[in-house]
């Protein structure tokens, strides 16, 4: 891969975000198109700006990779991401909205009337955005080292640098347009791909991938094992080896490989022959990798619980990751808010039919990288293998500066939340100069960890912060806003329970201290215990405190369920003028004018 | 990964050593370095600490709520076996023994109080013999209107100490249930002041728009039939009754027919440029706080002077705020009598609005949310306000509620 076109397009789309956020699409106007200031953004730009910020490293990267490496079983990832939305939808959006909350604490405290609620959900919107932006930086790490050869912090700490930068100095001030310009960047860098891969793949002779199979090396490939690891071979194979297989060093001459696990060291290089079935890393307790192989081997159990684990953990996280929820505030009232993520689903949705093809094509045409454990790679190789030359570079290009916009935008997002919240319930209150201490604070803890942490892939390590986000705010989201019998002890009790467990068996997972066997399925894939956990808790710990129930409950249910048009003039609507249609033209003007710029972006 | 996992217990452990260390530390300083006084000091310090605890519930006002909360401070001061907090006509907090008994008895006794208006002291006739509230003192709270309700200690014998005692505990948590109605009597007034803003922006500024509009009649009956819906606009805005809170885009738009009106009235000598960034459009925020600071930018700019005046009104977003700023080049300002306006000492008819948009920014987001003016003569001014996009108890009215 041309190193040249990579680095440049990256560091477009770095200079592209800055810029957009620092000067952003200026409204500045003088009195005779004032109108503008009632003119919210609209209910595409937001869902625009939602989908820029939610579809990070794990939706353009991660999944291509878990396809390619575990087959269609993954697809349950892309369809939980998307269908988080219907349920934040159905349940959540507008209420929220008119809550008038900003972040999740404010909701906690707009509906409990109570600071410390509040003080405890600001604890695990730390939490879950810090784990959120664990994979994302070391995600950013694997893209650099695959284009430049750079050493894997190297890209963790551009990503820090610029967004903490941008962030810290009030660059993200335009942060809508930001967000909804990197999603249509990040669409338009897997689209126009895309078609030149089928059409390479059609040249090809169409090759069937064979999904309920171990995939195949379709051509005698040579594979260097950058690291130890330990290979689940199924059937005897017959490989080349350079290096140590099994503590036997080898120099270039045939191997056969017997059924079962073999250990092949850092620096070998192994030759496939054609038709050879790709063996497979094997999962082990300590390694972090294992703990999405449960959906692969599937004998006892395990796969259906994981995989309705994956199932409750996205349907319900998605309502409570912070930098989701701080957007809907952009909405100028609840029916907004639910237009708004109506038009979401639909963009989220069309993103992810991408990722699975390049999944797909990955299996056919890039299979050692499930050997390498380099799966999220999978998207960035796949122009040169299947195309090359001049065309690779430029189609690869594009894609880096895809996965880098999505690295920027939705670390700028989390960042931009667990900023604010340290600032506001945190730290001491300072002023300005505090936001950016808090800003560098946000960024220090995951790109320290993301140091020392080892990589696993990042579409799991995202789905640990959805578990985590289920089973704290969901419950809080779902019975603040349906029940009106919620007490404050309540709510902090099924946070602490459900979160607090599902927190707790995810940094287990992540420090590889969970035990094997099913345990580790347990603690790998918390959300099916968990969530109900924190509802029960929840339910049961307010029923059992009934004279707590704050005071202002019906006042704030009423407001959280009823149009804010009931509400008086002006709140939705501008007050009907009779004699509007007939009115001159100045205002027309305007208007028309105010179209114009908007197309800008 | 075990790398990760102990460095997270290092770090865990280190933050409790530094805790310990630190209490340590100043647990020492405490002993060693202070004196802290006789057990008579002791005592005075104790009761002191205890009746200021005692104290926050009761600014509050005289409710079910709040009464549990100060009984449980007050019942220790007293040291008696039981202590109960009634309004004129029920029991409000009962704490210790005895509240099932003795309820029925103590709203006798304090029906006969409201007759009297004096508290007395008189054995309570429990015919349960292990209750230990044999006798039972009596005395009144009294707030702005006469007697609010009643405190009785009970002890387990006749006791002066416990009559002067009692009698001493009322009268000071009458003086704070009295503050808690001039804490009422503020927040009134603070809406008597937001109801006179209304009235206040009107006189002056509806002759002039009319006189305005009226030179149009003849001339450009389009432009004139034009300022008048934005008058009658801008008035239905100003005059609404309900709610003490807007949002920003309502506010906006008021004043752009507010502007509309003076650029009627000081044609090309007026500019205006507007950055308003969208995201910040939905905030609420009091109502009718940056109107009259552009009423004030425009007075400034042009009511003094006869060159053109540039006004810039900016809104951006700022994380959890939004940063709304208001600028003129026009006369400005003495910075010393802009601190005096702002302070309430001097009351300049131009001045009312600012202080009164200061204060109420202050009480209602706290106090480092006020106006942030940058002046001097001959500079222009520039006020910059900073709202917070939620901050409890701010939210647009309730549904419902009736409308102009």
């Amino acid at each position: 891969m041309n190193q040249t076109y990579a680095v440049a397009a990256v560091t477009a789309v770095t200079a592209a975000t800055v810029l957009v956020g620092a000067l952003g699409l200026r409204i500045s106007r003088t009195t005779s198109d004032f109108y503008v200031a009632s003119r919210s953004v609209r209910p595409g730009l937001n869902a625009a700006a939602i989908s820029g910020e939610y579809l990070s490293a794990a939706s353009f990267l991660g999944i291509a990779g878990l396809v390619l490496l575990q087959g269609p079983d993954m697809l349950w990832y892309p369809v939980g991401y998307t269908a988080g939305y219907l349920v934040l939808l159905v349940l959540v959006a507008a209420p929220l909205r008119r809550s008038g909350a900003y972040t999740l604490p404010d909701f906690a405290e707009a509906r409990l009337e109570s600071a410390r609620v509040r003080r405890l959900a600001s604890l695990f919107v730390v939490g879950i955005g810090w784990l959120y932006l664990l994979p994302q930086l070391q995600s950013a790490g694997l893209v650099l080292e695959i284009l430049t050869g750079a050493p894997d912090w190297v890209g963790g700490c551009v990503v820090a640098v610029v967004v903490t930068g941008a962030v810290a100095a009030g660059g993200m001030r335009s942060i809508t347009f930001v967000q909804a310009f990197q999603y249509w960047l990040k669409l338009t860098a897997l689209l126009v791909p895309v078609f030149f891969l089928a059409a390479a793949w059609v040249g090809d002779g169409a090759p069937r991938v064979r999904l309920d199979a171990p995939a195949v090396f379709r051509e005698h490939t040579s594979v260097r094992v950058a690291e130890t690891v330990r290979v689940e071979v199924a059937a005897p194979l017959t490989v080349t080896a350079t290096g140590r297989i099994d503590g036997a060093a080898h120099r270039g001459e045939r191997v056969g490989l017997a059924p079962g696990p073999h250990t092949v060291e850092a620096g070998t290089l192994l030759g496939f022959p054609a038709g050879a079935p790709v063996p497979e890393r094997a999962a082990s307790g300590g390694d972090p990798l294992g703990w999405s192989q449960p959906l692969a081997d599937g004998r006892d159990g395990r796969q259906l619980y994981a995989t309705y684990g994956l199932i409750l953990a996205t349907f319900l996280g998605t309502m409570g990751l912070p930098h989701v929820a701080v957007r809907f505030y952009t909405s100028p009232n609840g029916r907004a808010a639910r237009r708004t993520t109506l038009v979401v689903l639909g963009l989220v949705g069309v993103f992810y039919l991408l990722p699975p093809v390049y999944g797909a094509l990955g299996r056919i045409y890039a299979p050692e990288l499930a050997l390498t454990g380099a799966v999220d790679a999978a998207v960035l190789v796949l122009p040169d293998r299947l195309l090359g030359g001049l065309a690779g570079d430029l189609l690869g290009a594009l894609l880096a500066g895809g996965a880098f916009a999505a690295f920027l935008s939705t670390a700028s997002g989390l960042t931009m939340s667990v900023a604010g919240v340290l600032t506001q319930d945190v730290l001491p209150a300072r002023g300005v100069r505090h936001f950016r201490l808090a800003t560098a604070l946000a960024m220090a803890v995951p790109f320290a960890v993301s140091l020392v942490a080892r990589n696993v892939p990042v579409a799991d390590a995202v789905g640990l912060a959805f578990a985590v986000s289920a089973s704290s705010f969901c419950p809080l989201l779902v019975l603040g806003i349906w029940w009106r019998r919620l007490t404050p002890p309540g709510a902090a009790a099924g946070l602490i329970a459900g979160g607090g467990a599902a927190l707790t068996a995810v940094m287990a997972t992540r420090a590889g201290a969970a035990p094997e066997g099913w345990a580790h399925t347990l603690m790998a894939w918390p959300a099916v215990w968990s969530v109900p956990l924190g509802f029960l808790t929840m339910a049961a710990v307010s029923l059992a405190t009934p004279r707590r129930i704050p005071p202002g409950t019906p006042a704030v249910l009423a407001r959280l369920h009823l149009p804010e048009d009931l509400a008086g003039p002006g709140a939705a609507v501008p007050p009907p003028r009779p004699t509007a249609a007939g009115r001159p033209t100045p205002r027309a003007a305007a208007t028309g004018r105010t179209a114009a710029r908007e197309a800008g972006p | 990964m075990t790398l990760l996992a102990g460095l997270a217990a290092a770090a865990a452990l280190l933050l409790a050593a530094g805790f310990v260390l630190g209490r340590a530390a100043a647990r020492r300083a405490g002993r060693d370095g202070l004196d802290l006084g006789t057990p008579v000091e002791h005592a005075t310090f104790h009761t002191l600490h205890t009746a200021s605890l005692a104290a926050p519930p009761l600014r509050a006002g005289l409710t079910e709520d709040t009464a549990r909360k100060a009984a449980r401070r007050l019942r220790p001061l007293l040291g008696t076996e039981a202590l109960c907090l009634t309004d004129r006509e029920a029991v409000l907090a009962w704490d210790g023994p005895g509240a099932d008994h003795h309820r029925e008895q103590v709203l006798q006794r304090v029906a006969e109080l409201l007759r009297t208006g004096r508290g007395e002291s008189l054995r309570s006739d429990c015919d349960q013999p292990d209750c230990p509230l044999r006798w039972a003192v009596i005395t009144p709270l009294t707030g702005e209107d006469g007697v609010v309700g009643a405190l009785v200690a009970y002890g387990s014998r006749e006791s002066a100490v416990l009559v002067r005692a009692a009698t001493e505990v009322a009268r000071w948590v009458s003086v704070q249930l009295e503050l808690a109605e001039l804490d009422r009597s503020r927040t009134r007034l603070f809406e008597a002041e937001i109801r006179a803003l209304r009235a206040q922006i009107s006189p002056h500024f509806i002759f002039n728009s009319l006189a305005a509009i009226a030179s149009f009649v003849r001339t450009d009956p389009e432009r004139a039939r034009d300022l008048l819906l934005e008058f009658a606009d801008f008035t239905r805005y100003s005059f609404r009754r309900h709610g003490e809170f807007t949002q920003l885009a309502d506010e906006l738009r008021s004043i752009e027919q507010y502007l509309a009106l003076a650029g009627a009235r000081f044609g090309d000598r007026l500019r205006v440029t507007l950055q308003v960034a969208p995201e910040v459009l939905p905030v609420t925020l009091p109502f009718l706080c940056l109107q009259p600071l552009v009423e004030n930018a425009v007075k400034h700019g042009l009511e003094d002077s006869r060159a053109v005046c540039r006004i810039t009104i900016a809104a951006r977003d700022a994380g959890a705020e939004a940063v709304v700023t208001i600028e003129d080049d026009g006369v400005g300002m003495d910075p010393a009598a802009l601190r005096a306006i702002l302070s309430g000492e001097s009351a300049q008819a131009s001045g009312v609005g600012l202080s009164n948009v200061d204060e109420r920014l202050r009480q209602v987001y706290g106090d480092d949310h006020g106006l942030v003016a940058e002046t001097g003569p001959g500079a222009g001014m520039k006020v910059t306000v900073r709202i917070p996009k939620y901050h409890a108890g701010v939210h647009r009215d309730p549904p419902l509620s009736g409308q102009v």
